[in-house]
């Protein structure tokens, strides 16, 4: 009874509370396009912006597989790519006046292709979870990526498909000539899809998907057939997965096998993980980092895909929750005020892991340049320092950068241990009285 | 024959070339209180696990309230109205308590695979599983994940998902299996309080919980039933005594 009259009472507050990431973020996208284009004079941001928007979809869409159905794919990108391919052509049949729908809505088109994908193939593989569906999921993604160079006239070859999304009708104002009212689009598609993937969470079926999850073996029991909830699950999940695929072809306006590939499966894998697959929110934040670390990262150096792979690795070990779970993590913390307490020991941590880090990253860096450089010989700079690869000081100075770095980093991160655990310690003396 | 709940006929298991159950013909009374005993390896699980469609039967068959059940899926089996608990706890560990309540609701209460219905807005899924907490006294536990509840509650939430889906034939596999003797007798209250008017197959090791709880009792000895009965006859059955209870009871 305490309980439901606590709830009432603080019913604005809980509302606040709860959903104070989503109004945060709601306010950032709105502000952003207008702050942007006085911080950056090149398209260079709207099209991160735009990439991190469908990745976002793509990660959320994943998450319904791993995080909440406990379906681990190999595959995903299949329902992305078949849905972009799809709304691909109905975007050169609407550019071409043959298909009456607004740009707006051709998403949706996507998704639909995805759904009719999810189905079908949902259906084949999820007869079991575990690793007979993993191994499904890569067989079928596979067999999709395979039989995209040979269905040319579906998948356009090794060049691809490419049609002008300048089509013929549209809903509002816009042209879609400018990145910024793709931006828009997006954002919109964006809000949409993760608001419908929330709310799927708090349905019957998104329950049942966690109870099969769960204990597959207990469910039944409860009157349901797992295969039926994980068919359902995988459908929605490819649907959605599909709107990315329909968002992407809009915004490159050309789609390659690509995008049905190993490559891209492995992506939207690493994005959820990373993110985490425990919170709702977690795969948010996967995309967004993996897409900057695409974007910026690739930029500057040709090792960028190894230091994903690091950071992927580096979770999978020391941090199996993700992003979301190393946040979440801190919650008893800030809600008791002490996050203070964790600042030094952090601060010291991270500055020795950086000491670490940068000797490892001159390691890294000298061994590309030694390998795939034209001419190793010539100088190479790594933040913005220029040496030579065979210069006998990087070499020295990055062992030395790496020995130190491991000696003082792990004192320092058993420092953090032993101060986490006594805040903790004090937090349940204080919650006790 | 209306009377009758479940109906077993001359049902036979094997796995491989070991007969587990050989020929067990049973017959529950709607609304008793039925107890399965035996020795351990008797076959008491795996009859349990038979009935429910865990495992298909080599042969024979099964009927379900007048319905044929053999080698049924499980959940189709539940739809006619059978639930069952598990040996080895079996419950939805990441889930809060409430919530394993509430999905063990859904179906019978008619919302199926709903997408489009928002859980936390079922005024009536959400009132019933408050219902049953409180039957299963575990309302101030609610919002605990289940999996870090101790021992005996985990018991009872299973005991709870067992009989939420308001199932008429309630299978508790060893409900009180590595209980202390006070929560047993607390686990054996609960489940004549909650399967009231119900009927009940108990698989139970037990002999004091078979004894309380049971209106009638078979008795499974290397796979066949060799008698069933009410408690002080089955007490008194020489052949019982022999086969089981005299070595345990002695």
């Amino acid at each position: 009874m305490i309980r439901t009259q606590e709830k009432n009472s603080g019913a604005a507050a809980g509302f606040f509370q709860q959903h104070w990431l989503w109004m945060v973020m709601v306010l950032l996208l709105c502000i952003v396009p207008f702050i942007l284009p006085r911080i950056f004079t090149s398209r260079f941001a709207l099209s991160l912006l735009n990439q991190m928007g469908i990745a976002i979809i793509f990660a959320l869409s994943y998450n319904m597989l791993l995080g909440q159905g406990g379906m681990l794919s190999f595959g995903h990108a299949a329902y992305f790519g078949m849905g972009g391919f799809i709304a691909m052509h109905a975007m050169g049949r609407m550019y071409a006046g043959t298909l009456p729908l607004p740009l707006e809505l051709l998403p949706i088109v996507g998704g639909l292709g995805g759904l009719f994908f999810g189905i079908v193939f949902g259906w084949l593989s999820t007869a079991r979870a575990g690793v007979p569906f993993a191994l499904i999921s890569l067989g079928i993604g596979e067999l999709i990526a395979a039989s995209s160079l040979m269905i040319p006239a579906f998948f356009g070859g090794e060049e691809g498909i490419s049609h002008n999304r300048m089509v013929q009708m549209t809903m509002t104002g816009f042209r879609y000539g400018r990145d910024i009212e793709v931006y828009y689009l997006i954002v919109c598609w964006m809000l949409v899809s993760m608001l419908l993937m929330y709310l799927l969470t708090k349905t019957p079926l998104g329950r049942l998907a966690n109870a099969v999850r769960d204990n597959p073996e207990r469910a039944p029991f409860l009157g349901y057939d797992t295969r039926t909830v994980r068919t359902y699950q995988f459908s929605l999940a490819a649907f959605f997965a599909g709107i990315a695929g329909g968002l992407f072809a809009i915004n490159y306006e050309i789609i390659t096998a690509e995008a049905v590939g190993a490559v891209t499966s492995a992506n939207v894998l690493i994005m959820a993980y990373i993110g985490g697959l425990g919170h709702f929110f977690g795969p948010i934040l996967g995309a967004i980092l993996v897409t900057v670390m695409q974007i910026y990262l690739a930029g500057i150096t040709h090792a960028w895909l190894l230091y994903l792979g690091l950071v992927f690795v580096a979770m999978v070990l020391w941090a199996p929750n993700g992003l979301a779970g190393l946040i979440m993590m801190h919650q008893p913390f800030w809600k008791a005020g002490l996050m203070h307490k964790l600042l030094i020991p952090y601060t010291r941590a991270l500055a020795t892991g950086l000491v670490m880090f940068a000797g490892v990253m001159i390691q890294i860096e000298i061994a590309f340049h030694l390998s795939l450089s034209i001419n190793p010989s010539l100088p190479m700079s790594v933040m913005g320092i220029s040496f030579s690869a065979y210069s006998p000081t990087a070499w020295i100075l990055s062992i030395v950068l790496i020995i130190i770095g491991f000696f003082l980093f792990r004192p320092a991160v058993r420092n953090v241990g032993r101060r986490w655990q006594d805040t903790m310690a004090s937090i349940g003396k204080g919650g006790a009285q | 024959m209306s009377d009758t709940a479940l109906k077993l006929v001359d049902v036979h298991k094997s796995f491989g070339s070991s007969k587990i159950i050989n020929g067990v013909d049973l017959q529950v009374l709607k609304g008793e209180r039925h107890a399965i005993i035996g020795p351990n390896g008797a076959g008491k699980s795996t009859l349990f696990n038979l009935i429910t469609g865990f495992y298909p039967v080599s042969a024979g068959y099964i009927e379900l309230n007048g319905h044929p059940i053999t080698n049924l899926a499980p959940y189709k089996i539940h739809r006619h109205g059978l639930s069952r608990s598990f040996q080895v706890t079996n419950i939805f560990p990441k889930m809060t308590v409430f919530e394993n309540i509430r999905c063990a609701l859904l179906w019978s209460m008619g919302y199926r695979y709903s997408f489009w219905h928002m859980v936390g807005r079922l005024k009536k899924v959400n009132a019933r599983a408050e219902e049953i907490l409180e039957k299963i006294r575990m309302t101030d536990r609610r919002d605990i994940p289940a999996g870090l509840l101790t021992y005996a509650d985990q018991r009872a939430l299973e005991v709870g998902i067992t009989i939420a889906g308001d199932s008429e034939v309630i299978m508790l596999d060893e409900p009180t299996a590595g209980m202390s003797l006070a929560e047993t007798e607390y686990a054996v209250e609960l489940i004549k309080s909650v399967t009231q008017g119900k009927t009940l197959v108990v698989v139970e090791h037990d002999m004091s919980v078979v004894f309380n709880l049971a209106d009638r009792i078979s008795v499974l000895v290397y796979g066949s039933i060799i008698a069933t009965d009410a408690p002080e006859k089955i007490r008194q059955n020489q052949e019982v005594q022999e086969a089981y209870l005299g070595k345990e009871i002695a």
